[in-house]
């Protein structure tokens, strides 16, 4: 679908050599951080930018030379804007419901998003949420056969965003395709048949989030203390644990442990603790989160 | 709380554009009401046009003002070119120039809307909201007294101004919007409206304005208010406003189409 795109701004590259694919009748997610080049990426599969270099294809066709028969075919959700500020919410929804040719009943999505407590309210005073559902609604209501949503659930209340999910679970059971870019873990895990996870504009795993979080059959032990480290502590861990772990730094007060999390691997870091006068504050066992895969990746935290 | 559920298949795709006549009047209808719901422009399409010419009308009585024709029939035509130009520029420079900040053209660019179709609803909204001007000033003006001489050729004479002004002033407004940002857009857009209402002679006639008079004749403002007075007072052809409203929409149209961005 995208093949070594290439976008830069100014010197800026936003995005470096990218190459995805979408399967359809799937929840796709683009995971990254803040300014990763996700929404450069959705963008140009939009046609709203010309790829500088490589081809993007979406549903077989050219987004810039086949617009206007790809734009009936998809439904795009923006980040923030999209509607008058002085119109209301179900006013901007009947709207788009009309400019195409078999439109969902715009009542039972107002219904399904809650948008009916907007009332008569100009959308520049609606809350954050409820423009963010309104948005979702305009790119769902023209029944399109694929639906780009760019952080569709970025800065919702728990409720929303479970809303949000269901919507997207039943369009998926429904046959449409979906790509989302987020740069929440938990999203991207719940959601999503296959994860594309980016950074500095540059594809770095991809897989289901079974895949990516059960890919090498070793788990994480995640421990935070009290203080900040002394120096040197992750390489003195490391010894300590021995060559079939790797340690990392989290930050000054937190580092992840991969490797086998058995007995002898927890009994030798609360030794370790001991020895060296930290007092851990928590030391948590699990399975590798999306989180656990990014930083080990990148050596970064995702979380903005 | 559960989350409300629907029965499996409501969203299966059916993509498909509405007709294009559909689309654009379903375009037309939308921005018509915006555009009245609009306190703001509102005080501009229908208000300030009227106190120009109530207050005319009152202020030549009051000072012995001499045109060679009466004094309600020399402002009308003028207060109806500038009801014209206050809704074909400034209302659309302005809500154009927000619904570039607000992401709408851009929202709108994803949808199966064409520009064509955003373009000709935008034009729909105008002539609308033109009418609805035209109507209510025109009443009031006949309670003062206006006797417009009226015929076949001059109703046509005055609707070919009404639309050529339109058309010029429309494609200086997105030339704005499509330049400038929202707040300087409104700025602009008020700012030449206001010049132009006291020296681009739409209210008062191009011979009233002196050595100054001839250029008047070319400005849009002045085309449209001379055309509109030639047509309604004098009850001829206004050929040289035509020209000039042609001329103008001609230019802003080359200029808007080579700078509009969408974003």
């Amino acid at each position: 679908m995208v093949e070594n795109l290439v976008m830069r701004y100014g010197d800026k590259v936003a995005v470096d050599g990218l190459s995805l694919s979408v399967e359809r009748d799937s929840i796709t997610a683009v995971l990254g951080p803040n300014g990763a080049g996700k929404t450069t990426t959705l963008e140009t599969c939009e046609g709203y930018r010309a790829p500088q270099q490589g081809t993007v294809r979406v549903l077989g066709l050219d987004p810039r030379a086949d617009r206007r028969a790809l734009l009936p075919r998809i439904g795009v959700m923006l980040q923030d804007g999209g509607a008058w500020s002085g119109v209301r919410a179900v006013e901007m929804l009947r709207h788009v419901a009309s400019l195409h040719a078999h439109p969902l009943d715009v009542g039972m999505l107002v219904e399904r998003l809650g948008l009916g407590e907007c009332g008569r309210t100009p959308y520049r005073r609606l809350s954050g949420g409820q423009q963010q559902r309104l948005s979702l609604a305009m790119a769902v209501v023209g029944r399109p056969e694929l639906v780009f949503v760019d952080e569709p659930t970025a800065g919702m209340d728990p409720q929303a965003r479970r809303t949000t999910w269901a919507l997207l679970e039943e369009l998926r059971a429904d046959g449409v395709t979906i790509v989302l870019t987020t740069h929440y873990m938990d999203e991207a895990e719940q959601l999503a048949d296959q994860v594309h996870v980016i950074d500095h504009g540059r594809l770095i795993a991809s897989g289901s989030p079974f895949q990516l979080t059960r890919g090498t059959g070793n788990s994480t032990i995640r421990l935070v203390v009290t203080e900040p480290f002394p120096p040197g502590a992750p390489d003195s861990l490391q010894a300590a644990l021995g060559p079939d772990t790797e340690v990392r730094p989290v930050n000054e007060q937190s580092l992840m442990i991969s490797g086998p999390a058995d007995a002898s691997t927890l009994a030798t870091v609360s030794a370790w603790c001991q020895q060296h006068g930290v007092l851990p504050e928590s030391l948590t066992l699990g399975q590798r989160t999306l989180e656990d895969v990014f930083l080990q990746l990148t050596g970064r935290e995702l979380a903005t | 709380m559960t989350t409300p559920t629907t029965p499996h298949g409501t969203f299966r795709p059916a993509p498909g554009a509405a007709p294009f006549a559909t689309q654009v009047s379903a375009q037309a209808r939308m921005e018509t009401r915006l555009l009245l719901r609009n306190g703001e422009q509102l005080l501009l399409a229908v208000v300030i046009p009227l106190i120009v010419l109530v207050g005319g009308v009152l202020a030549a009585d009051r000072v012995g003002l001499d045109f060679p024709y009466g004094v309600v029939d020399t402002l009308t035509p003028g207060v109806l070119a500038l009801a014209v130009m206050s809704t074909s520029f400034t209302s659309l420079a302005i809500a154009t120039g927000f619904e570039r900040r607000y992401g709408v053209l851009k929202r709108l660019g994803a949808s199966p809307l064409p520009r064509s179709g955003l373009l000709l609803g935008k034009v729909g909204a105008l002539l609308f909201v033109e009418l609805l001007q035209v109507l209510t000033i025109s009443l009031v003006a006949l309670a003062l007294g206006w006797s417009p001489d009226l015929s076949v050729g001059t109703v046509l004479g005055a609707l070919a101004v009404v639309l050529l002004g339109t058309a010029a002033f429309a494609s200086l407004g997105l030339l704005i919007a499509g330049t400038l940002r929202a707040e300087a857009t409104l700025a602009a857009a008020n700012l030449v409206y206001l010049l132009l209402m006291a020296g681009g002679a739409v209210v008062i006639p191009s011979t009233s304005y002196g050595a100054f008079g001839p250029v008047t004749e070319l400005l849009p403002s002045g085309a449209l208010g001379n055309g509109m007075r030639e047509a309604l007072l004098h009850g001829a052809l206004p050929v040289v406003p035509l020209l000039v409203l042609a001329a103008w929409a001609a230019v802003g149209t080359l200029l808007t189409s080579r700078t509009f961005t969408w974003e």
